[in-house]
């Protein structure tokens, strides 16, 4: 296999009349690794996407390609290929014919075409349904046969645009699986937008968090996770509990917040005068049981309802009900002192 | 659950089918029982001949004017697709704010708010001999005399034509392109089509629905037409329509009975022919 191209973003802008819905980005994605553009709607990673496709004109900056700048590139002259959201197949043509609309464009004759059309769709589990129109499959079925057309120009780098929202939680989880085994196998750079977190910390090599659009953190998603760059980080990926440095007690220096994972929260029931520097007095708001783990809500006088996760032998050696007083505490070597 | 009796179904399509056989199967069938009636130049006389079909179809008149009529739908089926192709194209793609594309859309329905016949009139003004294409014409230095076939021929009819029918071919073409996902175009785009392969591709063949629609429009309504054959020919072209208004003016109803089943069955023909090459029902 040829060595695979890094793609990197440099001080990238795009601006609507006054609007600036993509802030100077700056990122590098390394080759062969499967990228997650996560954050709330309007953060600007769906935008950052389609500048890297070439759908959008990027209003400052440079988009580079291994040793070359696509900037200016059509979408097709990239080495890009996009997935969308709603797959786009064209409801005219079968998925055969989906599958080698590029080819065709290229001019590459009929039967040349679909037949590495039918291979492509073999690759994909979907060789049983290349005379079907897109109409007569299944969300997952239409994802697959998208997923075909986008890879049978042997693009380097493939952008997906939130590709699993449109499927229900099980197909989800299925898809999702099956998305990071393809991108093992063919070993090119997927570049994945969603707002799900779970998604991406279950796909990604690299977690890149957006919001307003900035890129609030870049890291593998264990780093994300365990050390969250800013309390939206934190915030946003969830299990945590974002505190004010001063309630935690932090040492000083730090930035004003401070992230406690909320499973290494623990909750014992009553009242303690013994609140003190890793512990908080409060009242259970919510209890509620998600088979392995129990999730208990608790409300802190001054503070953002705080959240502890707790294994389901741990709550039942200590069980608290809603309503009743309760202690957390946590240990200090669990404090996450956030930048920002 | 109780399944509904027989009679309240009757019942309710009803009203629907009374209006269908009132408006439409009665006259219809007026019209095919008196095509085989007698006449002479007082009166309609009862009766059961086949010789207004003999006479109809073994004249040479029918076959040129058929022939003739025929020629013009097709010429302006040809010209007010391409025009309102263009047009829809426009307004649903290079337009690209709703508030625009509505008000663009408003401005191709202005010439209805007047008549037919008046916007048919006032092109004499301007295709007349003195008119004032012509002038402008021969004051620019570009002709010695006045052009002769701009008014009062074949031109001046299917100018017209295109003139009052573009828009049924404009609204349905347009509607399709309005229901095409914009991703798609997109997706051409990202599988490397140009605009021009993009537009045979993906747009074309998902307006052919909107295209058929159109069609039948524009084409029945120029086979049944005789009015603006008649003002923009001066008389001097023919269709089967105005064959028809004819032998009424003389009338031969009987005659024109007979001269509007074949008609009718032709169109339903072309129709028929334009249902099978697209199904227009995913567009209703």
């Amino acid at each position: 296999m040829a060595k695979q191209p890094d793609i990197e973003l440099v001080s990238l802008t795009k601006r609507y009349g006054e609007t600036l819905a993509v802030d100077s980005i700056g990122l590098l994605i390394p080759a062969g690794s499967y990228c997650c553009l996560l954050g709330p709607s309007g953060c600007g990673k769906t935008t950052t996407l389609r500048m890297i496709a070439g759908h959008e004109e990027a209003s400052e900056g440079d988009i580079i390609l291994g040793a070359e700048n696509i900037t200016g590139l059509p979408p097709a002259a990239r080495g890009t290929a996009m997935m969308f959201q709603s797959y786009a197949l064209f409801p005219h043509l079968d998925c055969t014919d989906n599958v080698a609309f590029s080819l065709k464009m290229r001019g590459v004759d009929k039967d040349t075409r679909r037949a590495r059309a039918v291979e492509m769709l073999k690759r994909v589990h979907m060789d049983a349904y290349g005379g079907r129109l897109p109409a007569q499959l299944s969300g997952g079925q239409q994802q697959r046969v998208a997923l075909a057309r986008a890879l049978i120009t042997d693009p380097q780098v493939l952008l997906l645009d939130e590709p699993l929202s449109a499927l229900d939680p099980f197909l989800r989880v299925k898809m999702r699986e099956e998305l990071k085994s393809l991108q093992t196998r063919l070993g090119i750079c997927f570049i994945h937008v969603t707002h799900s977190q779970d998604e991406a910390m279950a796909l990604a090599d690299l977690v890149v968090v957006m919001n307003g659009g900035r890129i609030e953190q870049a890291a593998p998603p264990r780093e994300v996770f365990n050390r969250p760059a800013s309390a939206f980080v934190a915030r946003f990926i969830g299990g945590h509990n974002v505190l004010p440095a001063a309630v935690a007690r932090a040492g000083a220096g730090a930035g004003p917040f401070v992230a406690i994972r909320a499973d290494r929260v623990s909750v014992q029931a009553g009242t303690s005068a013994a609140a003190g520097a890793t512990s908080l007095q409060g009242v259970a708001r919510s209890v509620e049981y998600l088979g392995s783990t129990v999730q208990v809500g608790i409300d802190v006088i001054g503070l953002d309802t705080l959240s502890a996760t707790l294994s389901e032998a741990r709550f039942d050696a200590s069980p608290v009900r809603p309503g009743e007083p309760v202690l957390l505490s946590w240990n200090p070597e669990d404090v996450h002192v956030l930048g920002r | 659950m109780n399944r509904v009796k027989s009679w309240v179904t009757y019942l309710q399509v009803a009203p629907l089918a009374l209006v269908f056989l009132l408006f439409l199967i009665v006259p219809i069938a007026t019209i095919v029982v008196v095509s085989f009636f007698d006449y002479n130049t007082t009166q309609i006389i009862p009766a059961f001949l086949l010789q207004n079909y003999e006479e109809l179809l073994l004249s040479p008149v029918t076959w040129r004017t058929y022939q003739q009529t025929i020629q013009f739908a097709l010429i302006t089926w040809a010209l007010t697709l391409l025009i309102g192709f263009t047009v829809a194209y426009f307004v649903a793609f290079h337009v690209r704010s709703p508030t625009m594309q509505t008000v663009l859309f408003l401005l191709c329905t202005i010439p209805f708010w007047t008549s037919n016949v008046i916007r048919m009139i006032s092109w004499i003004p301007f295709l007349g001999r003195h008119g004032l294409a012509n002038t402008t014409l021969m004051n620019l230095g570009l002709i010695k005399e006045p052009l002769e076939f701009l008014l009062y021929s074949d031109f001046s009819v299917v100018l017209a034509y295109v003139h009052l029918y573009t828009l049924f071919m404009v609204v349905p073409i347009f509607n399709s392109m309005m229901r095409i996902d914009r991703s798609l175009l997109e997706a051409a785009r990202d599988a490397g089509a140009s605009g021009w392969q993009t537009l045979v591709n993906v747009i074309l063949p998902l307006c052919k629905p909107g295209i058929a629609i159109g069609s039948i429009f524009v084409v029945t309504i120029v086979m049944g037409d005789f009015v603006t054959v008649r003002m923009m020919s001066g008389g001097l072209s023919a269709s089967v329509g105005l064959m028809m208004a004819n032998a009424m003016s003389l009338l031969q109803y009987p005659a024109a009975a007979a001269n509007a089943v074949i008609l009718l069955l032709l169109v339903l023909f072309i129709v028929a022919a334009m249902m099978r090459l697209v199904d227009i029902r995913k567009e209703l």
